[in-house]
């Protein structure tokens, strides 16, 4: 669905932002892009639908590559949700942000009704529908930019930093959507570096660092790389640090359920 | 001493009609680290903007009932006042600087409220100083990382000198690393300049070994308010919208395994120092 071969992208102030990134995702796959801030996530995201292009190599989205295309086709494969996408709101209601993009794609009026309301619904958005957008809080804000670009049911979602400013039940609600949508086939592509999440979704990770891909790999195999992490400015789930010390208990270090934690503490102890 | 009182508060903002806080009444004494939960928009960030007079000055609405800092009815002092007293650092470091130099953002608050040139000179030497941003005196506040430009402003906030410090989400922009970093360093602020820390975060875990109480907010009421160990063992966060921490779930579930009444860990290091002592 997605192929990055030798991109690199270096911004007009001369800052190269992506170095060489070599990553191919596949059709209904969950991938999460992590690493510190201007590791170069973000970038990378925009490349996903032409928003940025290649300053050498290619990238291919669902077989078109983004130098020959444009933003307004591109994006109708891909939908991206910004980290401060609250910060583009512009309609008078909550209803009509969501019908915006639908009516700039040229869908019939029938399709925009349908469409919003299954998105709020999704979203839990219904009884703001006139509400205007800058009166929602920070997290119904951020569930209203993801109910945009749900709306138009694009093939694969980007979510950039979702989880900022959420409270733990905005993200187990949002652990819940991406593999809902996950489940209708959309690939989606996260990038953040809330470990917490990460560990309860268990995508799988592209670890980046000052641009480049420094890993790639299951969730519970990256995030039990305790240097690794550190070098890439990220710390080890809660889980992980623990496992780590509990070597006289006979455990090795290791991503898992705290439940399932506990009861093999409690049975070394027992025993 | 008694910094923030807080007396039957009661607010909303022009143009809704639903109360953001209810009922609130809190007391804040010098010294203490509060952290203040809930789920968003349970009107915690509100409440902290009642502390520095933002509410009610800049922010319309209808308010009721009292808030006093170090003894000043916020009514009646404006927030530029007010702020000598409760100074905020913000979720987005971006909206608080804007100086061509570090320094000079430190300094322009000091500047606004006419001190003498040679004050000026002493605290934004001292912030620098405590903050450990000697590298970045010079360097100006738009080339800086999330993480930099956030200890500048938390440098601008506290060479005004507050008895309190106000801090909405700080870490919130931060990658790990950093949000650790600066969590610390408000702890050593905490503890060894006895400065007042009241503030909100989502992440909990990465504050638990230091704040001294917690108070949980749903919908604009204090729900719970005490001695982090404490309401940890007695109450579920969760209902109310507050992630419990994975260690804490570890210990809650060991708890009942081994019919041992294991003190609830806040760091990854209390507990593994809890169950070393129970294997013996």
């Amino acid at each position: 669905m997605i192929v990055f071969r030798n991109v690199s992208y270096v911004y007009p102030s001369g800052v190269k932002a992506l170095d060489n990134v070599n990553l191919e995702v596949k059709e209904g796959e969950v991938v999460a892009l992590m690493g510190e801030n201007g590791a170069g996530k973000t970038t990378l995201i925009k490349h996903l639908n032409g928003l940025l292009k290649p300053t050498s190599g290619n990238v291919v989205v669902d077989g078109i590559d983004t130098r020959n295309s444009t933003v307004a086709s591109l994006s109708k494969i891909v939908g991206i949700v910004f980290q401060n996408a609250e910060e583009m709101f512009f309609s008078p209601t909550v209803w009509e942000e969501i019908a915006f993009a639908l009516k700039n794609f040229g869908y019939s009026e029938e399709v925009v009704n349908k469409r919003v309301e299954w998105a709020l619904k999704l979203m839990e958005l219904e009884e703001y529908r006139d509400k205007s957008p800058f009166l929602l809080s920070g997290g119904e804000k951020k569930r209203l930019a993801l109910a945009i670009v749900l709306a138009w049911s694009p093939k694969v979602i980007a979510l950039d930093e979702p989880t900022v400013g959420q409270d733990i039940i905005q993200k187990e609600k949002m652990i819940q959507i991406i593999r809902q949508i996950n489940l209708q086939g959309k690939t989606v592509i996260i990038s953040s570096h809330d470990v917490e999440f990460i560990s309860d979704l268990r995508p799988r990770i592209v670890l980046m660092s000052r641009g480049r891909v420094v890993d790639d790999g299951p969730a519970e195999e990256i995030l039990t790389k305790l240097e690794l992490l550190n070098e890439c400015r990220l710390i080890p789930p809660q889980i992980v640090s623990l496992t780590s010390k509990l070597d006289f208990l006979g455990f090795k270090i290791e991503l898992a359920e705290p439940e399932e934690i506990a009861l093999r503490i409690g049975r070394k102890l027992l025993s | 001493m008694k910094l923030i009182d807080v007396e039957d508060l009661w607010f909303k903002y022009a143009g809704s009609d639903q109360w953001v806080l209810r009922n609130i009444c809190l007391e804040v004494e010098e010294g203490e680290f509060v952290l203040i939960a809930g789920k968003s928009g349970c009107g915690k960030s509100t409440l902290l903007k009642c502390f520095n007079g933002l509410i009610p000055h800049f922010y319309e609405g209808e308010f009721k009932g009292k808030v006093e800092v170090c003894g000043l009815d916020t009514r009646e002092y404006p927030p530029y006042i007010l702020s000598q007293y409760a100074g905020m650092v913000f979720q987005n470091p971006d909206n608080q600087l804007f100086a061509l130099s570090v320094e000079a953002d430190i300094a322009f608050a000091l500047e606004n409220i006419a001190l003498p040139r040679e004050e000026i000179r002493e605290r934004v030497d001292w912030a620098i100083k405590v903050l450990g941003i000697e590298d970045l005196r010079e360097r100006s506040p738009v080339e800086l990382s999330s993480g930099q430009k956030q200890k500048v402003a938390i440098a601008s906030i506290l060479a005004m000198k507050p008895k309190v410090m106000l801090l909405d989400e700080p870490t919130s922009s931060l990658d790990p690393v950093s949000a650790k970093q600066l969590v610390e360093l408000i702890a050593e602020l905490n503890r060894r300049h006895g400065l007042t820390i009241v503030i909100t975060e989502h992440r909990i875990d990465m504050l638990l070994p230091y704040i001294s109480r917690i108070v949980v907010i749903e919908d604009g009421e204090i729900a719970l308010d005490g001695d982090p160990r404490q309401v940890l063992e007695k109450y579920d966060l969760r209902v109310h919208g507050v992630a419990i921490p994975k260690l804490v779930r570890v210990s809650n579930t060991l708890r009942k395994i081994i019919k041992n009444p294991l003190p609830t860990p806040l760091s990854v290091d209390e507990f593994v120092n809890i169950l070393r002592s129970l294997k013996g």
